[in-house]
């Protein structure tokens, strides 16, 4: 797939981030084109997480700017943003379904909000959103009584209910067993084939990265070390992807005397 | 470095930087519910034109939870302390043979102070503490972060409801306080000194004014709008997962007992100016 031809819908550009008086993302550079798969890839600690919490808005960033379908949502009004939310979905890690709906309801939630649809045409919709997630007959249970990975799939059928350009996954795999994890990436790679949506997924589970990306985004310690495909990521010899494709630990030099120093201080 | 920081000035330092911490976060947080109030009332009143309404469902199904579900609590609690304040009356007002004046003291005294005081205090303790709890779990789950990101503002969807449900549910529980106030103070009178429930509704008529029950349900306005902010502010604002929800929720019914106790405080001397 030749990605030049595609126009980028998300433009990143020297985004700068701080949490308190800690800087996390020292200035971020990424696009993304339409129809890919971006995999934004990182041990804990390195920012994956700030950054797509930057990416839905739900932050204000320190310096830089966020494009996102060709609005800078760091600088956008309210009404703007509200309209741009109309062809944003996100999966959350822990689904994030509203506990007090049932799975249905949840699933309609973004129709009742952007839509002026009746009752029945939303419910149907809903169904069908839920029917492509494989939780057909599952509608009318609450959040509380489904499993981990009926959850993920739930709360994916809500963020594609409004058909959106673009998607955001946190951790699709996380803390589900291989096969299921297997069949939500399957079906990422086919909401992307059927519906042509541009998708993002934040993991750092290397199996499933390499199965649905286009390419690939390193993290680390709130640098981008590479932004790349999946071969040209297996033959980097930078030292900090092969210890993350290898699973080596890291080993992190320090001097004796900033040694001794930790261990002592306060 | 040890030795210094153990030190009288570094201690006095450390101090003066706690306090000076202190007050900067209890204005900060004055700030942030100072804006969840304005832009409640901005969702309340403009949503609907910009076809972003509160959703009634919403509102009635919080004055369910709020309202209803206490009555029975409420008109007990109220009963009791009718029957208390007439207990009390009698027994002080012995001492110069009015006993009969008694049912002045209770209807002034219920309308006026106890009614709204017990009903503010019950729905804190009821009500404040869910709302708290509610958010705060929903900020922990990322629930709240859903529904920003499918547009649906946190305030419209779960604020404003809870602020509009309280200020109906509020004064209409305290309303329902004062009735069984004065019922309870009327059950005791007349066991103890024999006045009819009609010679006790007259008295107790001829003795209020509107002025009276009015001031009893302004203040109910105010203590509701203590509560749903004081709870959903804190449920925000919290940190750590399953331990903070249990530390915001204890610190959201403390102090929204507390500032309604100060408020009362305040009113009451200004409206009997």
């Amino acid at each position: 797939m030749n990605a030049t031809l595609h126009q980028p819908v998300i433009e990143i550009d020297k985004l700068v981030t701080h949490y308190g008086t800690t800087e996390i993302l020292h200035g971020i550079d990424l696009e993304v084109h339409e129809g890919e798969i971006m995999i934004i890839m990182g041990g804990s600690g390195s920012g994956k997480s700030t950054l797509l919490r930057y990416l839905l808005g739900l932050g204000i960033p320190t310096s830089g700017s966020i494009r996102l379908l060709g609005q800078d949502i760091t600088r956008c009004d309210a009404d703007a943003m509200y309209q741009l939310r109309r062809n944003m979905g996100v999966a959350f890690q822990g689904g994030a379904l509203l506990s007090s709906l049932s799975v249905v309801e949840n699933v309609m939630l973004p129709l009742r909000e952007h839509t002026k649809l009746d009752e029945k045409t939303m419910r149907i919709m809903a169904r069908m959103k839920l029917e492509v997630v494989n939780l057909g007959g599952y509608e009318d249970m609450m959040p509380a009584e489904l499993s981990g990975g009926m959850i993920k799939r739930a709360a994916l059928a809500r963020a594609i209910v409004m058909d959106p350009k673009l998607l955001f996954f946190d951790e699709p795999s996380a803390g589900l067993d291989p096969v299921v994890a297997a069949e939500l990436d399957e079906l990422i790679l086919r909401l992307r084939d059927a519906m042509g949506m541009t998708i993002v997924v934040v993991t750092h589970e290397l199996d499933s990265a390499f199965k649905i990306a286009d390419r690939i985004t390193v993290l680390d310690r709130g640098h981008i070390l590479i932004t790349d495909t999946v071969t040209a990521l297996r033959a980097s010899d930078n030292e900090r992807i092969q210890s993350l494709l290898n699973r080596t630990p890291s080993k992190e030099r320090l001097e004796a005397d900033a040694y001794m120093d930790r261990l002592t201080a306060g | 470095m040890t030795e210094a920081s153990t030190s009288w000035p570094a201690k006095a330092h450390s101090g003066v930087e706690q306090l000076g911490r202190l007050s900067v976060r209890t204005v900060e947080e004055l700030g942030y519910t100072g804006a969840l109030l304005i832009e409640s009332l901005y969702w309340i009143i403009i949503g609907p034109f910009k076809r972003q309404p509160i959703s009634v469902p919403a509102v009635f199904a919080q004055m369910m939870s709020i309202g209803i579900a206490a009555a029975p609590i409420i008109f007990i609690l109220s009963f009791a302390i009718g029957v208390m304040l007439a207990i009390q009356g009698i027994h002080s007002l012995k001492t110069f043979g009015a006993e009969s004046q008694v049912v002045v003291g209770i209807a002034l005294s219920v309308t006026r102070e106890f009614g709204p005081l017990i009903t503010g205090i019950l729905v804190a303790g009821r009500s404040g503490s869910a709302l708290a709890a509610r958010i705060a779990t929903m900020q922990v789950s990322q629930e709240v972060d859903a529904l920003r990101v499918m547009g649906i503002n946190p305030v419209r969807y779960l604020v404003a409801p809870a602020l509009l449900a309280m200020l109906v549910m509020v004064p209409t529980l305290t309303f329902l306080a004062d009735l069984a106030g004065l019922f309870g103070g009327a059950v005791y009178t007349s066991v103890e000194l024999g006045l009819s429930y009609t010679a006790y509704l007259d008295r107790s008529l001829a003795a209020l004014s509107v002025n009276d029950l009015s001031q009893g349900l302004v203040k109910s306005g105010v203590f509701a709008t203590i509560i749903a902010l004081v709870g959903v502010s804190n449920g925000f604002q919290v940190s750590g997962g399953a331990e903070g929800v249990g530390r915001v929720t204890t610190r959201a019914v403390v102090l929204s007992i507390s500032y309604i106790v100060i408020a009362d405080m305040i009113f009451t001397y200004f409206l009997n100016r």
